[in-house]
């Protein structure tokens, strides 16, 4: 199970403005293999969720979005809203952050899952609401058939992200995007979340592209992991690698900053700084300004990828320098 | 069972209680609600309810005051007024329903279309509406009824089409809210297609205000008809319609004031029951409006 499931090649997404064009993705090439969980981490604001928005062509007029992204060899870039409706929630689904407000509140959550099912499935009333309970059932709903007559507001937050994970995996998609789905959620919510995602691609080979910030998340479930600042990966590689021996000067900040349990009084540590306007990114290392380690070239020029062993790679001049 | 029983008899104590609380705080929705109901039944009883038939001319009986046969005088012909105002509830509940449901039935999908998609469409849109909108309110019905041509249809076309640009308007501002709910974005990574997302999700989600200025409106258009019946661009005889009551016996007024009084008294008190209703609905639906707690 090595294919290529989501290939996302040379990506940029700009919103062309007024007086300037704000970069909200600038070049990102990236490759989820089928079975696999990509971690895909970032603070807010450096085009996380336009790369999980784009995946699925959804990016809002005016955003215009260059290059290649492939669902399981279909090209989504470029195509009408018509061509995309079989990919959207067939090939490629998506779960968002806020569960609470990611079902109409109008209907039941049956009548949103059959209605789901209906549009990608050739299947009557009774076989989606058949489909509806086993998804449900999937996901460790207790007593499905009472749930599919609730509505969103007779349910938990936790209990609604099982639902739209449900829905999300009802009609079999290649991959499952998940935009920060755990962090409109309480602590311990977000551990059962975490482990049922894991427990699906465990036992149901399951491909997804998790988007967060949470690093504690990302180590607990991603095979491989990418860091995103300023629109661009920083560092990307397996979990192990990046964890055990983080390159990038943000990657180690960034973990720096995961308060670490028993060690005692410790200051919170943040990174100095705030994530560059997008409207006029840094010329060289967008990371330059921010970085204690930064010198003449950073702000000069662009930095390379380095590879390290295992496809584990980084963006960094100072990485040229090391022995 | 016992569980599920009593957590079933729990919501209706709930709504009792609530409906309780509503009504002790709401006592003008209560008397217009009751005003209204009177009126309802009134129109859907007429038959056995009006003493008289309505169009029964009995000219021994002409322009008679009111008395213990008849309650409400006679008009011109003999005719029996109480019996006229009982029918003319008829036409002056239709004439309101009509209006109001062609009017939203108009202005709901343009600002539908206009708040979801955006843009010039919007702009488009909405600039056309206002053009309906610069009118003073009865002038634009008047000439519309005037170049089709008077008569009951006609004028509740031409109120209703100059009103629905208010239906466009209030859409649109609770489409451009719901446009950015996270659900609408959920349904359109689901592959649901805008026409469905706007049927789907946009317009139940949208209603609401869409009622509640849907019940303040019934008054006006009511009135409005019953104004261009007036002027005779309305209802036209033998048609029972309390403006065209007023009107045709307006120049007797000094001498038979009752043949002008209680045409205009029904639609006075229908008026301002509907409108105390539909201040009692917005009050229900738009908890943000004035909450009386």
């Amino acid at each position: 199970m090595s294919t290529p499931v989501l290939q996302i090649a040379g990506l940029r997404v700009e919103f062309p403005g007024l007086l300037r064009t704000v970069k909200a993705v600038r070049g990102i090439n990236l490759t989820v293999t089928g079975g696999t969980v990509m971690g895909l981490v970032g603070e807010s604001g450096s085009g996380k969720s336009m790369t999980a928005m784009a995946a699925l062509g959804l990016i809002p007029k005016p955003g215009v979005v260059h290059g290649s992204v492939k669902v399981d060899g279909f090209e989504v870039v470029g195509r009408r809203d018509a061509e995309l409706a079989p990919l959207r929630g067939g090939e490629a689904a998506m779960i968002f952050q806020n569960p609470m407000k990611a079902l109409n509140p109008f209907f039941t959550v049956g009548e949103q899952m059959t209605d789901a099912i209906r549009c990608h499935l050739p299947f009557d009333k009774k076989a989606a609401i058949k489909a509806a309970i086993a998804a449900l059932e999937s996901v460790h709903l207790p007593d499905p058939t009472f749930t599919l007559d609730k509505y969103p507001h007779q349910m938990s937050g936790g209990q609604i992200q099982r639902v739209m994970i449900a829905m999300a995996l009802a009609c079999q998609p290649k991959v499952l995007i998940a935009d920060e789905p755990t962090t409109a959620l309480d602590v311990t919510v977000q551990a059962q979340i975490i482990s049922l995602l894991r427990e699906l691609v465990a036992t149901q080979d399951r491909t997804i592209l998790f988007i967060t910030h949470d690093l504690g998340v990302v180590a607990s479930l991603c095979d491989n992991v990418a860091v995103m600042y300023a629109g661009e990966i920083v560092e990307t590689g397996s979990v192990v690698d990046v964890f055990a021996d983080p390159k990038h000067p943000y990657t180690q900040k960034l973990m720096n900053t995961v308060p670490r349990l028993g060690a005692g009084d410790q200051n919170l540590n943040f990174i100095p700084g705030q994530v560059p306007d997008m409207g006029f990114p840094p010329k060289g290392c967008a990371f330059h300004p921010r970085c204690d380690q930064a010198d003449d070239k950073c702000a000069a020029s662009a930095p390379d990828y380095m590879i390290f062993n295992n496809d584990h790679k980084a963006a960094c001049h100072r990485l040229d320098e090391a022995p | 069972m016992s569980i599920l029983e009593t957590s079933d008899e729990v919501p209706t104590l709930a709504w009792r209680v609530k409906a309780k609380a509503f009504a002790a705080n709401n006592k003008l929705f209560v008397v217009g609600a009751t005003g209204f109901l009177f009126i309802l039944l009134c129109a859907i009883f007429a038959p056995l309810i009006a003493p008289y038939a309505p169009d029964k001319i009995d000219f021994s009986a002409r322009l008679q005051g009111p008395s213990w046969a008849h309650w409400m005088g006679t008009e011109k012909f003999g005719r029996d007024i109480l019996s006229r105002v009982i029918y003319g509830a008829q036409t002056s509940l239709i004439i309101g329903t009509a209006v109001t449901f062609i009017a939203i039935l108009i202005g709901a999908p343009i600002g539908i279309i206009a708040g979801y998609f955006g843009g010039r469409l919007d702009t488009l849109l909405m600039r056309v509406s206002d053009v309906f909108l610069a009118f003073p309110p009865l002038l634009l019905p008047i000439a519309i009824t005037a170049a089709l041509g008077s008569g009951l249809g006609n004028a509740m076309f031409a109120i209703a089409v100059s009103w629905f640009p208010w239906y466009a308007r209030i859409t649109r501002a609770a489409v451009l809210r719901i446009r950015t709910e996270p659900y609408i974005n959920a349904a359109r990574a689901m592959g649901v297609s805008h026409t469905r997302i706007m049927w789907r999700h946009v317009l139940p989600n949208s209603l609401t205000p869409i009622i509640v200025q849907g019940s303040m409106d019934f008054g006006f258009t009511i009135l409005a008809a019953a104004s261009l019946s007036f002027i005779g661009l309305g209802a036209t005889p033998p048609m029972i319609e309390w403006g065209l009551m007023a009107a045709t016996s307006r120049s007797m007024f000094l001498d038979a004031w009752w043949t002008v009084l209680f045409p205009g008294m029904a639609i006075f008190f229908t008026v301002l029951c509907v409108n105390l209703v539909g201040d009692g609905v917005r009050d229900v639906l738009d908890p943000k409006h004035g909450i009386k707690e």
